[in-house]
């Protein structure tokens, strides 16, 4: 494996996010564009060097890289590099640009204990990466600090996930207290099965199941994707989710593995309650981010049937599940955030000139409430397709591959998916699932039936989008069409998974 | 009398503050009574997994830095938390959470 310096992927994440600060600093000036390009190139070339599969253990056994944990950073790295692309509109308006510098370094920092998360050999380190992960997530939230809904979804996010972190230290504590240590390789010879035990792998598992946002624990989702800036919704609802499906996958095979019997049953009740419940929801949804919220939640019991299958196909269908619903989700935000930009274009340029002091103001603030509003629900998409064919071309493609109608790459997602469960013996929670992803059909088919057939007298007028967040959504398009045809995506990803 | 003090009375308490936590966390009306039931949860478990080390492992020190790491994450936590709250009541003027529904559905 070529690798050139032990955890090389961290330390040039962490020297990347260093040298956005001090650019920050000492760049005079609005330079939020300078920024964003020099970001994204860095992005580029942590790609770059990171893209070679590399394998590790250090800090005796504290962190452990497997080849699967390098090539899932390397897929949330791309994933990270892409929302930088689509936020570039969002961070240079008025209200936002002098923080822009703020927005990636945190990003980054959250990327970081993504990193840390998915290859901790030892439940401190993995304590440390989901906190380092979820902590600036929602600084992040509440980034638009004079618009209240993000305030809101940010008090929402940090409380409800300060107390999923307790719920799952309480049963890493129980844990500890069994096994007399906290790393993975010699915990699974003291894993038993007692009832202590099963009790502190519930309480694990409930603590990740808010970060994942499975049902019981889904109630903060809606909010705060509705609340939080576009281009940070779509982050968290792909490369977070992603790094948190990969984490408690890899926990659930490795440490809990003799209890399988025990967290079978509840994953496969957990799933079934999610992806149906949270189709119900998502019907019902006018506002588009809470619409794709509750997608996302649905999205998650289908990552969880790869987590159920618990082998190596289980891996393979996994991170190739979170590869396509990146690109897929993530073309789905970016249309979203370029029509919410340009909905509220006009009050940005008054925004201009008095620079967010009216916004204090309880009248002009429930107008904005309004506005906002009015910019993210579906009525503002009918007729969309008579003026901006393009974009409407890109949702259409993201919505049906999300739906997993066959020629896009999200039919072979899903398939893989329920063919891992389908072979490790669930069959009751595959079909359940199955018949789900009909009903999940209706609702993804009534956005694209909003832009094409809803008839609109005054549609949004034609806008052209900056070049970044257009080439951005040609890689998401090019990876919803590509990833599904091309079998060596697949072949590959499973190549790795088996070593 | 003395009364020797066992793994398990330290067991009882830290099991109180963490469904007291719990129960805080449900019930309470205040941003800020939820950010100190969560802390509750958090430093029960912060004992847990000092006692365990202390009376059942005493030849290592995990437990102890896991409660360390606990504590200072904990902290952080506190910080962005009470930022974000008091970025709420600028904004409402109010720090109720039955104020902050104008999300729902």
């Amino acid at each position: 494996m070529l690798q050139f310096i032990p955890m090389q992927a961290e330390i040039s994440l962490a020297a990347i996010m260093i040298i956005i600060l001090l650019a920050d600093l000492i760049m005079k000036g609005p330079h939020h564009k300078t920024l964003q390009t020099m970001t994204c190139t860095l992005m580029v070339i942590q790609l770059i060097l990171n893209i070679q599969p590399s394998a590790g253990e250090y800090f005796g056994g504290m962190y452990h890289c497997t080849p699967v944990a390098s090539v899932v950073k390397t897929i949330l790295t791309a994933g990270t590099l892409l929302v930088f692309m689509q936020a570039g509109e969002w961070i240079s308006s008025p209200d936002s640009r002098h923080k822009a510098g703020e927005f990636y370094v945190i990003t980054i920092s959250t990327l970081l204990g993504m990193y840390f998360m998915v290859s901790a050999g030892s439940f401190i380190l993995f304590y440390v990466g989901l906190e380092l992960a979820s902590i600036p997530m929602a600084c992040l939230i509440a980034f638009d600090k004079w618009k209240h809904h993000s305030a809101e979804a940010g008090a929402k996010f940090i409380l409800n996930s300060m107390f999923s972190s307790g719920l799952m230290l309480y049963g890493l504590s129980l844990i500890y207290g069994t096994c007399g240590t906290t790393y993975f390789t010699d915990m699974t010879a003291n894993i038993t099965g007692t009832p202590l035990q099963i009790l502190a792998m519930v309480f694990f598992f409930a603590g990740l199941g808010f970060k994942l946002s499975l049902v019981p624990f889904h109630m903060w989702t809606p909010d705060t994707y509705q609340g939080a800036p576009t281009a940070v919704a779509g982050y968290l609802s792909v490369i977070s989710k992603g790094a948190a499906a990969f984490a408690l996958m890899s926990i659930l095979t490795k440490v809990f593995a003799p209890m399988s019997d025990r967290w079978e049953l509840m994953l496969s009740i957990v799933i079934v309650v999610t992806i149906t419940l949270a189709n119900i929801f998502a019907i019902l949804q006018d506002n588009m981010k809470r619409f794709m919220a509750y997608s996302s939640i649905s999205q998650a019991g289908y990552i969880m049937l790869a987590v159920i299958a618990g082998n190596t196909q289980g891996t393979t269908s996994l991170i190739y599940y979170i590869t396509v619903y990146i690109v897929a989700n993530l073309a789905v935000f970016g249309v979203i955030g370029a029509i919410e930009r340009h909905t509220l274009g006009e009050n940005y340029a008054k925004a201009d000139k008095v620079e967010g002091e009216h916004m204090e103001n309880a009248l002009s603030r429930s107008e904005e409430i309004v506005k906002s509003e009015s910019a993210v629900s579906r009525s503002a998409y009918a007729g969309l397709y008579r003026t901006n064919p393009h974009l409407t071309f890109v949702m259409t493609l993201a919505m049906f591959s999300l739906a997993g109608i066959p020629p896009f790459a999200g039919f072979f997602s899903k398939f893989f998916v329920f063919a891992s469960a389908f072979n490790a013996g669930h069959w009751l929670v595959v079909f359940l699932a199955l018949v789900n992803t009909v009903i999940s059909l209706y609702y993804y088919l009534l956005v694209v039936k909003a832009m094409y057939i809803t008839p609109n007298d005054n549609p949004l007028p034609h806008f052209r989008s900056s070049w970044l967040t257009r080439t951005s959504l040609a890689i998401c398009l090019a990876g919803i069409i590509l990833l599904g045809i091309l079998s060596s995506v697949y072949g590959g990803i499973e190549t790795v998974a088996g070593l | 009398m003395e009364i020797e003090v066992h793994v398990l009375h330290y067991l009882v308490i830290s099991t109180v503050m963490m469904f007291c936590g719990i129960y805080g966390f449900f019930t309470r009306k205040n941003l800020l009574a939820l950010l100190i039931s969560a802390e509750l949860m958090l430093n029960a478990t912060n004992i847990n997994f000092a006692v365990f080390n202390r009376y059942l492992f005493p030849e290592q020190l995990e437990g102890h830095f896991f409660s360390l790491f606990g504590i200072a994450i904990a902290a952080a936590e506190t910080a962005v938390a009470i930022a974000i709250i008091i970025n709420v009541y600028r904004n409402i003027n109010k720090i109720l959470t039955d104020d902050i529904s104008e999300m729902k559905g």
